[in-house]
Order: C-alpha cells, then sequence, then structure tokens
C-alpha cells in the first residue's frame, strides 16, 4: 500500500477546517453551528491521525481517540443547551443570545 | 532604669486625665453621672495632687527634675546630625507653677463643671473633653522639647475647638467653634515655620540646649533670632488672643460657661505667654521682638478694656477682660519682668476662674439670661453669688490686699525703667488699669444694682460641689498675693535677671498705680450713677454707633471680613468649577473615550466572536511564519 504523502492530508485537514469555521461564522442556526464545530474537531483528527502514520506513531490514534470522546461529551452539553435554548427563546437563532453586549 | 519617686509621680501625672478621657470616651453614655463625675474628677485630683507632691520635691539645691519616658522619633540634618525627640517631662519653676495652675484650677473647673453640666444629655462627652484638654495643657507645660511642646499646643486647640462647638445643634456655635480654629491656626502656622527655621539654624528642638546654642552662635540682634522670636510671637498671639488675631475669644464664649472658665483663665490662652517665657533665651536676644510683644500687649489691653466697656453680656465683659489682662502679662514679657507676667498668670487665673464660675452660677439662676440689661438687683436677691463676684471684680481691679494687686503692681513698677519697655508703656497700663476699674463697675452696677428687671423666678443652684469649688477659687483669689515670694524665689532660676536701665523713676510712680483703680470707681461711682439707681426707664439698651462699633470688638470682625473672607470666598466661587481639578478630570474623560471605544467591540452576537478569533489566530500564525522565514533566509 503505497503511502498517502502528508502534505494531502494537512491540505485535506485543512479544506475540511476551513469549511467547519465558515460554517461556524456564517450559520444562524446553533444546530447547524454545532455540526460545523464537529467537522472541525474531525478536521483535526484528520491531522492528527496523518502525522501519526506518517511518523508511524500511535500517539496521533490516542490523540484521536480524546478528541473524539470530546466531541461526544461537547455534543451531549450543547444538545442539552440547545433544548433550553428552543425551550426559552422558540427559536435556535443564534444572534437572539445578546445579552451581553456592551 | 529605675526611676526615683518624684520622677514617676511626675511621669504620671498627665496620664490621669488621659485614661479618664479614654474611659469615658470607650464607655459613653453607659456611665451613670456618679460614675462618670468620678471617674473624670477623681482623675484631676491624682493630677493635681501628684503635681504638688513634685513640687515640693523642687528645691533651691536641685531646683530641676527631668523624666525620660521614650524616644518619639529622630529628625536628621542632612544625614549628619540626627536630634532626638523624646517624649520627656521637664519641670523646673517655671513649669511647676503652670503645672499647679492647670491641674489645680482645673481639678476645681471639674468639679464645678460636674454639677453644672449634670443634666445635660452628654455629660460624659463634655467631661472627656474636658480631661483631654487638661492632659493636652500638661503635655504642653512639661514638654523638654518644642516637638512635643508643639504637640500639646495643637491638642489645646482641638478640645477648645471640640468644647465651643459642644452644643453642636446650634448653628453660632459651630460658627464660633470654627472662627477660633482658624483663626488661631494662624498664629500655629507661623509658629510651626518658626519651629522649623529654630532646627534649621541650631539642628534641635530640646529647649535647654537650643538656649546655649543660640547664646553660642548668636550675639544680641542678630538677624536669625530676630526673625524666629517674631514668628514664635505670632503662634503666641494667635492662642493667647493677642491683636490682631483676637477675634475669636469673645465668640468663643458660645460654649458652656466651665468651658470658658477653663479655656479663657486656666489654660489655654495662657499657653502663649508661656511659650514666651520658655523661649526667653531667644527673645532676649532679639530686643527689638521683646519690643514689639510689650506693644502689642499695652494695646490689646486698651483696645480690650475699651471693648469690654461697651458689651452688654455678662461673659463677654469677661471675656475682653481676659484679652486686656493677657495683654499685661504679654507687656510685662516684653518689658523683661518675666516672673511678674509669669505670677500675673496664676493669680489671673485664679480670679478669672472664679469670675467665670460665679457668672455661671448666676446666669443658671437666671435660666441661661445673660444680658446685663436684663439682670439687676442681684445684690440682694444672690448674695452667696454677689460677694465671691465681688471678690473677683477687686482682684481684677488690683484693689491693694487682692492677690491681682501683687501681680499687676509687680508688673507695672518694673514698667518705667525697663529696657524694652519705657514710660510710654507705663502710662499706658496705667491707663489700662483705669479702664479695668471702669468697666468692672459697670458690670457690678448693671448686675447686681438696681432693680429687677427679669422676668423668671431665681432658681439658684443649691449643688454643694458647685459652692465648694466656689469658695476654693475665692479663698485662692483673695490669698494668692502671699505666693508672691515663693514664685520669686522659684522663677529666679529659670529667668536671666536683666539691669533695668538707670532712669530717674519719679517718686509719684507707685502711688499712681495704686490710685488708678480707685480714680475709676469713683469716675463710674457718678458716671453709671444711672445704673444703680432705681429708675427702669435708664436701663434701656439703645447704643449709640459708637458703642455699637465698641460692642462689635471695635471693628476687627468687619475688617477682616471685608479683607479676607470676602476675597476668599469669591475667589472660591470664582474657582468652583476647580482649575486644577479639570486638568485631572482630562485623565477620566481620556479613559471614558477608551471605554466607548473598547464597548462597542462587545456585540453580543457569538460568530462575530468566533470570527475575530479565527482571524487572529491567522495573523498571529502568519506573522510567526514570516517571523521563521526571515530567520531561515539569515
Amino acid at each position: 500500500m503505497s503511502a498517502i504523502p502528508l502534505s494531502h492530508i494537512l491540505i485535506l485537514a485543512s479544506i475540511l477546517f476551513s469549511i467547519g469555521f465558515v460554517g461556524v461564522i456564517s450559520r444562524k442556526n446553533t444546530l447547524f453551528i454545532l455540526m460545523s464545530l464537529e467537522v472541525m474537531l474531525n478536521a483535526v483528527g484528520v491531522a492528527f491521525i496523518g502525522a501519526g502514520s506518517a511518523w508511524h506513531q500511535a500517539d496521533g490514534q490516542v490523540m484521536f481517540i480524546l478528541i473524539l470522546t470530546l466531541a461526544a461529551a461537547e455534543v451531549a452539553v450543547g444538545l442539552a443547551l440547545l433544548i433550553q435554548m428552543q425551550r426559552r427563546f422558540k427559536s435556535l437563532d443564534i444572534d437572539l443570545l445578546s445579552k451581553l453586549k456592551g | 532604669m529605675t526611676n526615683s519617686l518624684p520622677e514617676t509621680v511626675l511621669a504620671l501625672l498627665p496620664f490621669y486625665p488621659l485614661i479618664s478621657f479614654l474611659l469615658l470616651i470607650g464607655f459613653g453614655k453607659r456611665l451613670s453621672w456618679h460614675m462618670a463625675a468620678i471617674l473624670s474628677v477623681g482623675s484631676m485630683a491624682l493630677s493635681a495632687i501628684s503635681s504638688f507632691v513634685v513640687i515640693n520635691q523642687l528645691s533651691v539645691q536641685s531646683p530641676i527634675l527631668t523624666v525620660h519616658l521614650w524616644n518619639w522619633f529622630e529628625l536628621g540634618l542632612e544625614g549628619s546630625l540626627t536630634a532626638k525627640i523624646n517624649i520627656s517631662f521637664y519641670l523646673d519653676g517655671l513649669s511647676a507653677v503652670m503645672i499647679s495652675v492647670v491641674s489645680g484650677i482645673g481639678l476645681l473647673i471639674h468639679i464645678f463643671a460636674a454639677a453644672y453640666m449634670k443634666e445635660d444629655e452628654n455629660f460624659t462627652r463634655f467631661m472627656a473633653y474636658m480631661n483631654l484638654f487638661i492632659v493636652a495643657m500638661l503635655i504642653l507645660v512639661l514638654a523638654d522639647n518644642l516637638v512635643l511642646l508643639y504637640l500639646g499646643w495643637e491638642g489645646v486647640g482641638l478640645c477648645s475647638f471640640l468644647l465651643i462647638g459642644f452644643w453642636y445643634q446650634e448653628k453660632a456655635n459651630v460658627l464660633a467653634a470654627r472662627k477660633a480654629f482658624i483663626v488661631t491656626r494662624v498664629g500655629d502656622t507661623a509658629m510651626a515655620i518658626g519651629l522649623f527655621m529654630l532646627f534649621k539654624e541650631l539642628g534641635q528642638f530640646n529647649i535647654n540646649a537650643l538656649t546655649e546654642n543660640a547664646n553660642m552662635l548668636w550675639t544680641v540682634g542678630d538677624d536669625a533670632p530676630y526673625w524666629i522670636a517674631l514668628l514664635l510671637l505670632g503662634g503666641a498671639v494667635g492662642k493667647s488672643a493677642q491683636l490682631p488675631l483676637q477675634t475669636w475669644l469673645p465668640d468663643a464664649m458660645a460654649g458652656p460657661t466651665p468651658v470658658s472658665a477653663l479655656i479663657h483663665a486656666a489654660t489655654m490662652v495662657t499657653a502663649g505667654v508661656y511659650l514666651i517665657a520658655r523661649m526667653n533665651g531667644i527673645f532676649l536676644l532679639a530686643p527689638e521682638v521683646m519690643n514689639y510683644v510689650a506693644w502689642l500687649g499695652a494695646t490689646t489691653l486698651l483696645l480690650a478694656g475699651i471693648a469690654a466697656l461697651a458689651q452688654n453680656d455678662i461673659k463677654r465683659v469677661l471675656a475682653y477682660s481676659t484679652m486686656s489682662q493677657i495683654g499685661y502679662m504679654m507687656l510685662s514679657l516684653g518689658a523683661g519682668a518675666f516672673s511678674a507676667g509669669v505670677f500675673h498668670l496664676m493669680t489671673h487665673a485664679f480670679f478669672k476662674a472664679l469670675l467665670f464660675l460665679t457668672a455661671g452660677a448666676i446666669i443658671l439662676a437666671l435660666h441661661h439670661q445673660q444680658n446685663l440689661f436684663k439682670m439687676g438687683g442681684l445684690l440682694k436677691r444672690l448674695p452667696f453669688e454677689t460677694a465671691l463676684f465681688a471678690i473677683g471684680l477687686v482682684c481684677l481691679m488690683a484693689l491693694p490686699g487682692s492677690s491681682g494687686f501683687f501681680s499687676k503692681e509687680a508688673i507695672i513698677a518694673q514698667l518705667w525703667s525697663s529696657n524694652t519697655a519705657g514710660p510710654m508703656l507705663w502710662y499706658c497700663a496705667i491707663f489700662g488699669a483705669l479702664l479695668t476699674s471702669i468697666y468692672s463697675c459697670r458690670l457690678f452696677f448693671l448686675a447686681f444694682m438696681g432693680e429687677k428687671r427679669f422676668d423668671h423666678e431665681l432658681q439658684p443652684s443649691s449643688s454643694k460641689l458647685l459652692k465648694l469649688s466656689l469658695i476654693a477659687l475665692a479663698v485662692l483669689s483673695l490669698i494668692g498675693g502671699i505666693f508672691a515670694n515663693t514664685i520669686e524665689l522659684s522663677l529666679s532660676a529659670v529667668f536671666p535677671s536683666i539691669e533695668p536701665l538707670n532712669l530717674d523713676e519719679p517718686h509719684w510712680l507707685h502711688s499712681v498705680a495704686i490710685a488708678a483703680p480707685f480714680v475709676g470707681i469713683l469716675f463710674s461711682w457718678f458716671y453709671f450713677s444711672n445704673y444703680r439707681g432705681s429708675n427702669k426707664e435708664n436701663y434701656q439698651d439703645n447704643p449709640s454707633a459708637l458703642v455699637l462699633f465698641c460692642r462689635l470688638g471695635l471693628g476687627f470682625d468687619r475688617l477682616y471680613d471685608l479683607l479676607l473672607v470676602k476675597p476668599y470666598c469669591y475667589l472660591a466661587r470664582l474657582n468652583k468649577n476647580d482649575l486644577f481639578d479639570q486638568l485631572i478630570m482630562l485623565n477620566a474623560w481620556y479613559v471614558g473615550i477608551c471605554h466607548d471605544v473598547l464597548k462597542s467591540s462587545q456585540t453580543g452576537k457569538l460568530r462575530w466572536y468566533a470570527a475575530a478569533i479565527g482571524l487572529a489566530t491567522l495573523l498571529l500564525l502568519l506573522t510567526l511564519n514570516i517571523e521563521s522565514f526571515s530567520l531561515e533566509a539569515s
């Protein structure tokens, strides 16, 4: 199996990360923002896996498992907040949450 | 270091009233009248007893007693010289006289005050302030250095402020207290500058060392002692209510009567006299200033005598007479007759305390009526108080045999051929004595003779304490003359003897001095005859413009109001929005602008924050990359 060059993996990770970031800042719906965040996390995961395989080290995979658990926890909390938000504002528009503006 | 018994007694002397003050302030109204009275009067009694114990230890062989308590702080002059400022007490003939007056008269006044103020709801606060007053005065007279003396000096000023404004619910009292504080502060500032100059020139504050150094470094007529003596005189003038800082004293009558007795007889106003007597070494090096002191005293005694002639308030007559008697003391100090001045200080403390306290008892009996034109006929109705008041007035007029006679004659006798006084001042003093007897007679006729002119029933106090203290003071005033020799002896060690000029003294000198008060009495017997008559119509108090001018203190208040108060208030109003304040407020304005700018970035929009974080991270990475590239390139 021919090895995929690291640079390709990193380019893929960057593209994924950018897509996720653009999603975060352009979406109004909080559910989609959370999903975009997942994309960003996975982009980081791809970068870790790629780096791990390039250097033949297990650390990258260990890191990815850590990120997976973190993402799971984050989604749990995020979805709970989402439900609260829906109850209180009858909407998922993130721009409604601006009480702390100066 | 072990102290002998007299030293221990001396060291503890000012602390009894201090402890009493702390307890009274600490427990406040929880103390009953009995507890508070016993505490304050008892502590004063302890002080008085200890001062008599230590004074008896002084003898010709050991005329000085010192006790060192602790080191307060050290002062350096450009790193080389260090002067230790100690809390130590120094007792010699002069301070012995002063502590016996302060603690002795203070005790009697405390006894009187305990009875007089019994009904007041703030009795404990009153007695606490009185105790603190005595503490400050004792520290002032016992201090062995000028810094400690200044501590007592300012403490006395503070207490007088607190006591004059004791009934602070009335605006007039508060204004009087403020006036006393501010006017004396003018003098105190001069004195503080004098102290700084003294330290700069001589490098220390210990009084004895100062006098020694001054005599070594300077000769008579040098510039430095001239200015220092002048500045110290400024302090003395403020505290002793002499011209031109005398305006606070009549207004200070707003306080309770025992305060008037304490401030205007025994303690505070004599502080200036004490200061000059204590610093006689410096003053003797500046004969011009001695001359100023004499002239200042003479002018004050005449002006105050004239003002006293026109008053209608019994306490204000006494206040002006105090000013005039202190004028005598200043005159005598200026003439170099130090011991005569200090002796007059003592006898004056006796009879002026008696006069004030008796006046207080009379005012109490008349339901706080102080207007002389609303009294009259008290001779038959209050014989006890009348007799005491008459004794006080006899001493004030210096009729032969009374204590005032011995001290005032001693002063007048030394004026004619003194180096720094002269015949002119002698005439002033004689005229002053004449004025004194005239206003005393006017006061006596108005208050005690003639028909009764008050509406309420008399309510004489039956308190034994009150009468006890009055009788003790009356006895002291009458027999005060017997201390003349003792005091002369103990003061001779303190003051240098000054050779008088060889002037021919006319032989009628002494007889004129003795006759002056009698002439005054005779004059007023006829001139004020309508005041002792029974015709009520004669008592209408409708003063002419001249009398009104004198009654208001010869226009000094108005003059100062016009010259100082009005311009100051005008400037203050002009600069209401303080210019310097505006400069400082620029800072606040700048910070406010920054705040507004930063505030606008807090939009509350989550997505903007995320975008900003992303952009910032990108920028950070880019700059880091550029740097690492440039590092590699080099």
